[in-house]
């Protein structure tokens, strides 16, 4: 992975930016010891690594608005760093840049059950933001896998989605405000607890822009009230034609699930030799799940349970009660680990046009045969948000490599047949040197104005998102 | 005279080699930001070029009529979500609405509170900016973080970054029926405690508003879904609500649905003379915000008290009531030209907003319009 060669005058800025970061911050919240500034080298993406020259963690929008202000001074590069779990290298820093970690910023600023919404510092974790609310029957929707760790700071940045989408939406669909600082220092607020713009829709813009458009350090988001219940039914089926076919079906006869999964053989294989969960052995798996009261979830598996009959399921399975929904989300959930016990793996993240599932999940598995590597497929399938994982070996000179190889190729068939490089990951730098298989020049050029906008030097996460060649100028200037 | 442009290329070509300021619109039913200039209307840019029912998702031309895409995504039992609204009856506009004016506008209706607005069922645009560029951004998928996020920032810029040529939306399924709980008498600050604690159970209220007029102010309430499953919330609903007001009555189906397309287009309000507002802000802020509006001021309200309707005599300024509150006010209709049309922005962002109109209309031709000296 080709990163912009660091720049020598700006490494020789160390000691002098440490000291003026000292001035407005703890010292111990300036890390300048290499032993130290190691623990940011890499993000979920953890084959690329490169320590920063220096990581901050700022305890107030005060301190974010001074750090950024001295940088932007003295013309140092900033990468944002939420929890670190991004899986496209959207933290990853380079070795002339201040890494800006959030995770001091973590408290609960307001609860508010009469509109609906908590606002909270950008650092606190994901799953800790339905953690406050819980308790009075609430929760905040977007539910990505990495909830447990992940920061709503970096949720904001990638627009990060979860299982539940499909009923829910995502990040941009449940954030109501921030405040966020410039890369100048200034600091803005974008939105609050009212539900729309008045003016240009900044916000929209901000969130899923990769920390390249300012530094998130509160944010006001929608919480709802937890639904009666909710049940899961699993079904099974000899092909993934078929298994396809439901999916469609079931969206088209006005039932919406607040989830669908979609599991292949591979997968199933693996999860049930590690979980145990007690699938069927077949070439693919949906697990649905509706919510309501116990009679309206009937009534909508009644009709789910149709329309999977009709497609000869060779399992049909209900949760009879909580520990039977349990089992059947068991494997599901631990699919990611139960593939890396077995290999390394790479998670792509593609999204599809549902109605080219059948047809994308043959193409992958003959682009497996050709790259000669084992693919597995689990994935959001009533959105389309595929997460094919291609087994290879880390250790095998060269494997990796080949791997991208084939992923770059997944990939460009997901943008070929309607879809995106991304649905929930973001581009990072994994992506970053395909956006021109999905956009043309003009699109990528209008992206990057929105960039000379909110950070004229092109200080903030300055190398991602964008091929290094179309951002070469403008990171020069 | 109308330019009526019938592709993308075109409108590229007239904006190219524009010389003046060029109004932008699609049927003009919108007439909310009144900027200078030649007219060019996309309403000959039409067709619904995709309707994929099984992936949720509809692509078409700007100009397209909104009811030609509602009828296409009936004959499905699909529907925009987002329940638009028609601002002919409040504004006395005569065009056809247009699905690209409801994107450049993010209009949305009383279901916005619940699923999200026009901008959250948007999946991707094409547009041409003021160089006359077309430019594509997002896609036709309902999960996309690929690059940024112009769509969002497409939806509601009322044509003042480009002109929007294609949209993709996601859509979703018209639910089996629709009742709406009705409590009639309660007091503005009652209501809106009603509807806060409606929306804090989990029986998916899909619209609450409060509307008054010449009779006693009404609370509405709505539930959408399966027949069986409407009709157990709605019982569970009422029961949740007892303590609000002690005249509960339910509206079912087309009884339903009549209502809420009155409130949708604020028919309440529509006749009234005077100068007409849209105050958004939290739903908590509402009762006080109410108190504070001017003697014979009418109003009504959605969203659960987060969008405030109102009707207040010819050049009065809302913004300094709500100036103590968090939120932002349109004056959609009103003639006194020294009373910005939209909130205006302090300063960072008014930067901001200034910057992203020299990058993508460095001529300044789309949709501008001076400041009043």
């Amino acid at each position: 992975m080709q990163m912009p060669t660091p720049n020598s005058l700006t490494l020789a800025k160390k000691d002098v930016l440490a000291a003026r970061l000292r001035e407005v911050m703890p010292a111990d919240a300036v890390i300048d010891d290499p032993a130290e500034t190691r623990a940011y080298e890499c993000d979920g993406l953890s084959a690329y690594r490169c320590p920063p020259m220096l990581a901050v963690l700022p305890a107030s929008t005060q301190e974010v608005s001074d750090v950024l202000r001295i940088c932007h001074e003295m013309d140092v590069p900033v990468v944002p760093r939420g929890s670190g779990t991004s899986l496209a290298g959207g933290a990853m820093p380079t070795a002339d840049s201040v890494i800006l970690g959030v995770a001091r910023l973590n408290a609960v600023l307001d609860t508010n059950y009469a509109d609906r919404t908590i606002t909270v510092q950008s650092g606190r974790t994901n799953l800790s933001v339905t953690g406050a609310v819980e308790q009075d029957g609430f929760f905040y929707a977007p539910d990505p896998s990495s909830q447990l760790a992940c920061a709503i700071a970096g949720n904001i940045a990638m627009n990060s989605g979860g299982a539940h989408c499909l009923k829910y939406g995502v990040t941009t669909n449940n954030l109501l405000g921030v405040t966020m600082v410039l890369m100048d220092g200034t600091v803005v607020e974008l939105g609050g607890g009212h539900l729309d713009a008045g003016g240009l829709d900044l916000l929209g813009v901000v969130c899923g822009s990769e920390g390249q458009l300012g530094v998130v350090t509160e944010a006001t988001l929608r919480i709802l009230h937890k639904p009666e219940g909710a049940r899961p039914v699993l079904m099974g089926y000899d092909s993934n034609e078929v298994a396809g076919q439901v999916v469609s079906d079931i969206i088209k006869a006005g039932v919406l699930p607040v989830a669908i999964e979609f599991m292949d053989r591979p997968c199933i294989e693996a999860c049930e030799a590690f979980a145990h969960a007690g699938y069927p052995m077949c070439e693919a798996l949906l697990i649905v799940e509706v919510e309501g009261s116990d009679a309206e979830i009937d009534h909508q598996l009644n009709l789910i349970k149709q329309i999977a009959r009709r497609h000869n399921p060779v399992e049909l399975r209900e949760a009879k009660d909580a520990d039977e929904a349990g089992r059947i989300w068991l494997g599901r959930k631990s699919a990611f680990g139960a593939m890396g016990q077995i290999n390394d793996y790479m998670c792509l993240d593609g999204t599809i046009p549902v109605s080219e599932l059948p047809y994308v999940l043959r193409r992958i598995s003959e682009i497996g045969k050709d790259y000669g590597l084992g693919v597995a497929n689990v994935f959001h399938a009533g959105d389309g948000n595929m997460h094919p994982l291609i087994l290879y070996n880390a250790n095998t000179p060269g494997e990796l490599e080949k791997c991208e190889a084939m992923g770059a190729e997944i990939l460009k068939l997901c943008v070929e047949v309607g879809g995106c490089l991304t649905g929930e990951h973001g581009v990072g730098i994994e992506k970053r040197d395909l956006m021109m298989t999905q956009f043309k020049p003009v699109d990528l050029e209008a992206q990057m104005a929105v960039k000379d906008v909110f950070d004229p030097k092109w200080l903030l996460n300055p190398a991602k998102v964008f091929p290094l060649s179309s951002s070469e100028s403008r990171r020069v200037a | 005279m109308v330019i009526h442009p019938d592709t993308e290329d075109a409108i590229g070509g007239i904006i190219r080699d524009a010389k003046a300021p060029l109004r932008i619109f699609g049927g003009g039913t919108r007439p909310i930001w009144q900027a200078g200039g030649e007219d060019l209307s996309t309403s000959a840019l039409t067709g619904v070029t995709l309707h994929d029912p099984g992936a949720l998702t509809l692509v078409a031309w700007a100009g397209t009529p909104v009811q030609e895409v509602e009828k296409t995504l009936a004959a499905h039992d699909q529907r925009l979500a987002f329940e638009p609204m028609d601002h002919r009856p409040l504004l006395g506009g005569t065009g056809e609405p247009t699905i690209g004016g409801v994107m450049a506008a993010n209009v949305s209706g009383p279901r916005r509170v619940a699923v999200g607005a026009a901008r959250d069922f948007c999946l991707g645009v094409r547009f041409v900016d003021g160089n006359g560029t077309v430019i594509s951004n997002g896609g036709r998928v309902m999960k996309n973080v690929t690059g940024y996020d112009l769509v969002k920032l497409m939806c509601g810029s009322f044509g003042r970054l480009g002109v929007l040529t294609e949209v993709s939306l996601k859509v979703l399924p018209r639910p089996e029926t629709t009742a709406t709980l009705t409590i009639d008498g309660l007091s503005p600050a009652e209501a809106v405690a009603a509807m806060s604690a409606a929306f804090g159970t989990p029986f998916e209220v899909t619209g609450a508003a409060y509307v008054t007029g010449d009779q006693r102010a009404r609370t509405c309430l709505r539930l959408e879904g399966f027949a069986d499953s409407v009709t157990y919330r709605m019982g569970a609903l009422s029961d949740a609500l007892a303590r609000f007001g002690s005249h509960h009555d339910i509206l079912e189906a087309g009884d339903s649905t009549d209502v809420w397309t009155s409130i949708r287009d604020v028919h309440a309000l529509a006749s009234l003379p005077g100068d007409i507002w849209r105050l958004s802000v939290r739903p908590s802020h509402a009762p006080d915000l109410i108190a504070r509006l001017p003697d014979g001021a009418r109003y009504q309200l959605d969203w659960g008290g987060g969008l405030i309707w109102a009707v207040v005599s010819e050049g009065c300024d809302l913004r300094a009531t709500l100036a103590p509150y968090n939120g932002h006010a349109t004056r959609l209709r009103g003639s006194d030209a020294h009373i910005p049309t939209f909130e205006p922005e302090p300063e960072p962002l008014a930067a901001l907003t200034d910057g992203l109109r020299e990058k993508f209309d460095p001529r300044r031709l789309l949709n501008q319009r001076e400041p009043q000296s």
